[in-house]
C-alpha cells in the first residue's frame, strides 16, 4: 500500500515533542487543586523515564486567568511570558513544558502573535528589559505536559504495574477523555491531532488498555468560561455546560473521565457534587459518580504509585470503585492523614465513598 | 463622535479576529454562551464590521459583550478565519478603558475580577492559590475543598511539596520576583488599566449609593457586582429548558 499520500495528509496533525531537557512551568489551578499531579509528573519524567526537567522557582503565574478574565492586558501577559522565556534562556533550556492548558493556549497565542505582528515582539522585549533587565531567546519547542506523557506512553506501558482494564471481567475500562478547549481549538497545529482529531489522551488510554467513549458532546467546553465561573452570579453558565456533558456521556456508563486541562478536571468533579446536592443525580453506573482524573494521576496509577500520595483522595467523586476495578490495593483509611501520620477528619458528603 | 472602530483596530487581537464575516452563523451554532444567554456572536461581528461607531458604542455599553466564555470554539469553526472570541476580548478591553463597562450589570463584574484575581496576582504571584479560594464563598467546591484548605499544609506535604517553601507547588514567590512582576504591570499598562477599573467602579458605586472601599472584598459594592443577577440575561426558552425540562 502506498502510504506517502496518507503521511502527507496527516502531517499537519503531527507534533514534534522533544525527547529530553524540559523547562517546566507550573499551573496556578493544577498546583492549587491537584498539587500531587504536578509532583508525580516530575517523578515520572525524572525517576521512571530518566529525563532532565528543570524548574526555576522564580517563575510566576502567567496571569492567564486574569487575561481571559479581561483584567490583564495582552501586552502585560506577553511580558510575563517573556520573563519565563528569559528564565529558560538563562538556564540554557529551549524546550518549554507547560502544566496548564490555559497557559499553553496563551503561549501559542503569544508566539503566533509575535510571528504575525513582529512589532509586538519588539515591544515585549522592550517592556521586559525595562521592568527586569532580562533578555530572552524564543524557545525551540513548546509542549503541553500531556504531550510529553503521550510521547512516552509506550515506555510507561512497558513499566506499568496495572492496566486500564477491569480485572474481574478482563474488559477495557470505558473512559471519557476531555481535552481543554485552549489546547488546540485556537491553534490546532500545536496540538497532537489538532482540533479535529485530538489524540493526546486517546493515545494514552488505548496504549494502557482502556477504550475511549465517543459521545455526542465529547468536544463541548467544560464550562469554565473564566468570568462565567469567577463571578458567583454567572456560575449557572459553568454548571450548565458540564451538566450537558454528563447527560450526554451517561448512557455509555463511563468508568472514569480524564482531562488534560486542570480546570476541566476540577469542574467535571465539582459540578458532579453540586448536581448531586441539588438534584440527587449521579451519572455513573449503579448510582455511582464518575471519577474525574488528571492524566498525570492516570499515568501514575498505571505505574503503581500510591493513590493517596498523588492526591487522588482530593476529589469530591472518590476513585475507590475505579481502583477496585483496576486492582489497585489502597486502604481508604489512609486517605486523610496529616504530616505526622495522624488521621484527619474525613470530609462529609463525598461521592463514591465506599 | 469618537472613532471607536479605529480604537479597536489598534488591538492586534481585533485585527486578527475580524476579517470578513459572511453571516453564516456557524460561530453561534458552536457557542456555549449562545446556548445559555441571549447571545449571538454572529450579530456582534456583524455590528463591528459595519464600522458604525454609534452601534459600536451601544455594544460597548451593553450586557452582550460580557456573555462569551472565551472557549474559542468559534475560532476552529469559522470558514472565513474570523475569531468572534478575539473581537469580544478587544471590545471588553475598550469598554473598560472608556469606562463604559459600568453601564451594564455584567460589565460591572469586572471590578470583582480585578479585585479578586488581580489582587491574587500582585499579592501572591498566582491567579488562584488554594488559600484564596474561600470554601464559604465556593459551596460548589464541595466537602473535599473545606478539608483541603483547612489542612493545606498537610495536603501539600502529602503530595510531596512544602506550602510556602522555596520550590514546588504553592511555593512562596520570593520578594525580588514579586517586584519584577509588579514592575512588569507598571511598564506594560496593567497598573494603569487596574486604576481605570477602580476609578470607574468607585464612581458607579457613588452614583448607586453603595458603600465602596479602596481595598478588600468585604463591602456593599463588591458583594453587589459579585452576586447580582437581574434574571434578564437568558431567554424564556432557555430558562424553560433549564428549569422545567431538565431532569
Amino acid at each position: 500500500m502506498k502510504t506517502e499520500g496518507k503521511k502527507r495528509i496527516w502531517s499537519e496533525y503531527q507534533k514534534n515533542v522533544p525527547d529530553d531537557h524540559f523547562f517546566y512551568v507550573r499551573s496556578c489551578i493544577r498546583q492549587s487543586f491537584f498539587p500531587g499531579s504536578e509532583q508525580v509528573f516530575l517523578k515520572i519524567l525524572r525517576d521512571d523515564l530518566g529525563k532532565d526537567v528543570f524548574e526555576d522557582p522564580r517563575h510566576t503565574t502567567c496571569t492567564g486567568i486574569g487575561y481571559h478574565g479581561d483584567v490583564v492586558p495582552f501586552e502585560t501577559i506577553q511580558t510575563v511570558v517573556a520573563r519565563h522565556f528569559a528564565l529558560a534562556t538563562e538556564a540554557g533550556y529551549k524546550n518549554i513544558a507547560i502544566s496548564c492548558v490555559t497557559s499553553f493556549g496563551i503561549y501559542t497565542e503569544i508566539l503566533e502573535t509575535w510571528k504575525h505582528f513582529p512589532e509586538t515582539l519588539v515591544k515585549a522585549r522592550e517592556n521586559l528589559f525595562k521592568a527586569t533587565g532580562r533578555v530572552f531567546d524564543l524557545p525551540e519547542t513548546i509542549s503541553h505536559a500531556s504531550d510529553i506523557i503521550y510521547k512516552f506512553r509506550d515506555e510507561i506501558a512497558a513499566k506499568a504495574k496495572y492496566a486500564l482494564t477491569d480485572i474481574t471481567t478482563g474488559e477495557p475500562l470505558r473512559i471519557v477523555e476531555h481535552i481543554g478547549c485552549h489546547y488546540a481549538k485556537m491553534f490546532p497545529k500545536h496540538g497532537i491531532g489538532g482540533a479535529e482529531f485530538p489524540h493526546v489522551l486517546v493515545g494514552m488510554i488505548e496504549k494502557w488498555g482502556g477504550s475511549v467513549v465517543d459521545y455526542p458532546e465529547r468536544r463541548h467546553c467544560c464550562g469554565f468560561g473564566f468570568r462565567q465561573y469567577l463571578v458567583q452570579a454567572n456560575r449557572g453558565y459553568s454548571l450548565s455546560s458540564s451538566k450537558k456533558k454528563f447527560e450526554s456521556m451517561e448512557p455509555y456508563q463511563p468508568d472514569m473521565i480524564v482531562s488534560n486541562c486542570p480546570g476541566c478536571a476540577m469542574f467535571l468533579d465539582r459540578w458532579q457534587y453540586a448536581i448531586n446536592e441539588i438534584d440527587g443525580i449521579t451519572y455513573g453506573k449503579d448510582d455511582e459518580g464518575i471519577p474525574s482524573l488528571t492524566y498525570e494521576e492516570m499515568a501514575a496509577l498505571m505505574l503503581g504509585y500510591d493513590p493517596w500520595e498523588i492526591g487522588l483522595q482530593y476529589h469530591n467523586v472518590q476513585a475507590l470503585p475505579l481502583l477496585r476495578k483496576i486492582g489497585v490495593e489502597a486502604d481508604p483509611e489512609k486517605r486523610f492523614i496529616s504530616k505526622d501520620g495522624s488521621r484527619l477528619p474525613e470530609p462529609a458528603g463525598l461521592i463514591n465513598n465506599f | 463622535m469618537r472613532d471607536l472602530f479605529g480604537l479597536l483596530m489598534r488591538d492586534v487581537r481585533f485585527e486578527e479576529g475580524l476579517n470578513a464575516c459572511m453571516n453564516c452563523g456557524v460561530c453561534t451554532a458552536i457557542c456555549p454562551a449562545a446556548e445559555y444567554y441571549n447571545y449571538d456572536p454572529r450579530r456582534v461581528v456583524d455590528i463591528v464590521q459595519t464600522r458604525n461607531n454609534e452601534a459600536i458604542e451601544e455594544l460597548l455599553r451593553s450586557e452582550t459583550i460580557w456573555y462569551c466564555g472565551q472557549c474559542m470554539s468559534c475560532k476552529t469553526r469559522c470558514p472565513r478565519g474570523n475569531t468572534p472570541g478575539l473581537v469580544i476580548m478587544a471590545l471588553r478591553k475598550l469598554s473598560q478603558e472608556l469606562g463604559y463597562f459600568t453601564d451594564s450589570e455584567k460589565g460591572r463584574q469586572q471590578f470583582a475580577i480585578k479585585r479578586a484575581i488581580g489582587g491574587n496576582i500582585l499579592n501572591y504571584g498566582y491567579c488562584v492559590p488554594s488559600y484564596a479560594v474561600d470554601p464559604m464563598a465556593h459551596p460548589e467546591q464541595g466537602p473535599v475543598w473545606g478539608h483541603f484548605v483547612e489542612h493545606l499544609d498537610d495536603v501539600i506535604a502529602r503530595c510531596g511539596g512544602e506550602l510556602n517553601g522555596a520550590e514546588g507547588p504553592l511555593r512562596k514567590i520570593d520578594d525580588d520576583t514579586m517586584d519584577e512582576l509588579r514592575r512588569i504591570f507598571d511598564v506594560s499598562g496593567a497598573s494603569e488599566f487596574f486604576e481605570t477599573i477602580e476609578s470607574a467602579s468607585e464612581a458607579k458605586a457613588d452614583e448607586m449609593g453603595l458603600e465602596f472601599k479602596k481595598e478588600g472584598t468585604d463591602f456593599e459594592y463588591f458583594r453587589y457586582v459579585y452576586s447580582t443577577d437581574n434574571g434578564e440575561h437568558q431567554s424564556e426558552e432557555i430558562r424553560k429548558e433549564a428549569y422545567e425540562n431538565g431532569r
